[in-house]
């Protein structure tokens, strides 16, 4: 079963990620390693053209425009080199991973206790690595006519999605919007269909910031029954423009000309941007109690501190500090440096729309990835 | 004219073939070909139960699961039961088909019958090739066309009707903006499965016999009355024949529902409110890449749910067939 599914999930892999690839190795204007841009030298610890080989990676399909941008930026930087990322989805990378299939995985949630005591039972000598490569601010979208931001407390925010607050023009609304016209139209909240990391990050969101409106277990699956909803963010994205009065959450790539929400923070509305994303997972402190090549976040989604975007999906790219074969943890490490390097995180910004990591987390990123040794 | 074709079949068995040059070259040719039929035969057969038992044995794990475990499942209501996942789904899937068949099949006969016994032959022969054209279009242009042309421009209708008919339960208001609902799939499937009922349909009225047509219009019958006693009677188990061909589409399909319809897993009959309703083959393609191997094994017991409805709707439609084949006129 596990390997028809896996044979059926790269079919598409290749199908999808090859025009994407080709797409970002013709972008002349954002490719990272144009000529006359700027070297790969800093980035890659080995010299250009010395790596072969192939490396196998699966998971997140968040993750799944982004890596097509590093697989084409770093192939080519080294042509003998195939990178290939499957996006069966989080469990399926995680678990792939921990069986030894896969050299790297894409998860959008950090190893449970059980998981991480295979992995590092399979990285062994060496630990298991978990670096949040991929930060991306999701946005909240609504479609009405003439109003292209508006500010929202997460009670607001919390109350509209659990079908609570049911008009624009509601009280709580028109408080944190003084002098904004607020039409008498009923709301309708749109959310995922299918099981989503994106749904997961919301209602975490929603439980975290506002308790006492979203009574509801964050969950990938969105909780509550009836109402609006569409498979993939795309579908959110379409369903919220076809509608009157509509309300979603998706990816803030994929926000395009909706109206977006800025969201409470402290005393402050703070609107979604790479910066903010980026700044939230700098102000959380590191989850307690893992390997130390470990950077897992323990996003802090009530923090005060000001210009923090408090809605942001981490996803995490899982790998091995040591590997049997010297030839896996050399393309391991050279891949992931340039992956965290800044010309690695502006070639997945520019692909995927995602918030490129701080100098501090790069830094401590940079230190993990030379630690890997065959 | 099952008799006709009995006859038919039984024919080249009854031919002699003296004319043959090549001796005892005929006889070779019609045992290969007779084992080639039979193996034909077996195939399908065979292909059917191996469908069958790959869905008993992949549905297995989640048919002898605890009800913890299917629980732990996110999309599976929080009681673990199985039964109370496919039961609303299977309600879904069968509320959809018969919505298009009740939209479509009174159309595709009206076309069928405009074709065969009213347009000019000109006209018919057009006609004819376009609704042929319209049966091979893939099923996600409709999903596509649907979701994005024609739903935001049945927004109006459906608020019209739940505004002024929503006292009756189908039509219970508001209805939801976008139109991601029930009636709008209805609409989309209806659109879908016209083409097939309608050929199907136009080839069995066609082959009305010429006699009884004439017979009709000399007892002075008019060119309705004609059609209503002679053409409808005969056609009657092929329309019911072709209608089944629809159900059987409009119970698989899956990319246009996917695309359309905002789901949900409830009894409910409120055609015009969104997240009430899913059917099985679109909740498998939404569920089925994020889902862990139990929840494949779920989800595979819903397609077996829905192997076991169309085995059903097809023995119920031969059952039917076989019941009115007397009384058609046709033999």
């Amino acid at each position: 079963m596990t390997r028809r599914r896996t044979a059926l999930a790269i079919a598409l892999a290749v199908a999808v990620s090859a025009p994407l690839a080709a797409c970002g190795s013709d972008d002349p204007i954002n490719h990272p390693w144009r000529p006359g841009g700027s070297t790969p030298g800093p980035a890659a610890p080995v010299a250009e053209g010395d790596l072969a080989g192939s490396l196998t990676a699966a998971g997140a399909s968040s993750q799944e425009s982004a890596m097509a941008a590093w697989a084409a930026g770093f192939q080519s930087a080294y042509p003998d080199v195939v990178v290939s990322y499957d996006p069966v989805g989080s469990g399926g990378g995680r678990t792939q991973f921990v069986e030894g299939g896969i050299q790297v995985a894409g998860s959008d949630a950090p190893l449970d206790d059980e998981e991480l005591a295979a992995a590092q039972d399979r990285c062994a000598p060496g630990d298991v690595a978990e670096l949040p490569l991929y930060v991306s601010p999701i946005a909240v979208v609504f479609n009405l006519d003439g109003i292209a931001s508006l500010n929202m407390s997460p009670a607001t925010v919390a109350g509209v999605f659990a079908r609570t607050i049911t008009r624009w023009n509601a009280a709580e609304i028109a408080a944190d919007n003084p002098g904004v016209a607020l039409p008498d139209l009923a709301i309708t909240p749109v959310t995922r269909s299918d099981e989503s990391g994106t749904t997961e990050n919301f209602t975490e969101y929603l439980a975290a910031a506002a308790p006492q409106a979203w009574p509801y277990e964050p969950s990938g699956n969105w909780p509550l029954d009836g109402g609006q909803s569409a498979q993939g963010t795309s579908g959110v994205v379409q369903t919220v423009t076809d509608g009157v009065g509509t309300i979603g959450y998706a990816d803030a790539s994929k926000a395009g000309s909706l109206g977006t929400v800025a969201l409470g923070v402290g005393d402050d509305f703070v609107p979604f941007s790479p910066e903010a994303a980026a700044a939230l997972v700098d102000a959380s402190p590191r989850a307690a109690g893992r390997p130390a090549a470990s950077l897992v976040v323990d996003l802090d989604r009530t923090s005060t501190a000001p210009g923090t975007y408090p809605l942001v999906l981490v996803s995490y790219t899982l790998a091995c500090t040591a590997y049997e074969d010297d030839a896996d943890a050399e393309l391991v490490a050279a891949f992931l440096a340039y992956v965290a390097s800044e010309e690695g995180q502006a070639a997945a910004a520019s692909a995927a729309g995602s918030a490129p990591v701080s100098p501090a987390l790069r830094e401590q990123v940079l230190a993990v990835v030379e630690g890997i040794a065959p | 004219m099952s008799g006709q074709r009995l006859q038919a079949e039984a024919e080249p068995e009854l031919a002699p073939a003296p004319l043959s040059v090549r001796g005892g070259g005929h006889d070779r040719a019609g045992r290969v070909f007779r084992w080639l039929a039979t193996g034909s035969g077996v195939l399908i057969l065979a292909v059917l139960a191996a469908v069958a038992g790959f869905l008993l044995l992949e549905a297995w794990p989640a048919l002898s699961a605890s009800r913890e475990d299917l629980a732990a499942i996110s999309w599976i209501p929080d009681d673990g039961s199985l039964l109370g996942y496919v039961g609303p789904l299977v309600f879904g899937t069968v509320l959809a088909a018969i919505l298009a068949l009740l939209l479509a099949v009174p159309v595709a006969i009206g076309i069928a019958l405009f074709i065969s016994h009213y347009a000019p032959r000109r006209l018919a022969d057009v006609l004819g090739y376009l609704v042929d054209l319209l049966a091979a279009i893939p099923s996600v242009v409709y999903g596509l066309w649907g979701g994005l042309w024609l739903a935001p421009k049945l927004q109006g209708v459906w608020g019209w009707l739940s505004d002024n008919l929503g006292f009756i339960p189908l039509f219970e208001g508001p209805a939801a903006t976008p139109p991601r609902v029930m009636m709008t799939v209805g609409v989309v499937l209806a659109v879908m499965i016209l083409p097939i009922v309608t050929a199907v349909s136009r080839e069995v009225f066609l082959q009305t016999p010429r006699l009884h047509e004439e017979a009709a219009l000399a007892l002075g019958a008019t060119r309705w009355e004609m059609v209503r006693m002679a053409v409808l009677p005969f056609g009657r188990s092929g329309v019911i024949s072709a209608s089944m061909l629809g159900l059987g589409r409009a119970l698989g399909e899956t990319m246009a529902v996917l695309m359309i319809l905002s789901p949900g897993l409830t009894y409910s009959w409120a055609l015009l409110m969104a997240g009430r309703h899913q059917t099985i083959a679109a909740n498998i393609a939404l569920q089925f890449p994020e889902a862990n191997p139990l929840g494949v094994s779920a989800l595979i017991a819903t397609g077996l749910a829905l192997f076991v409805i169309t085995l059903l709707v097809n023995m119920a439609a031969r059952w039917v067939v076989s019941r009115r084949a007397a009384f058609s006129g046709a033999n």
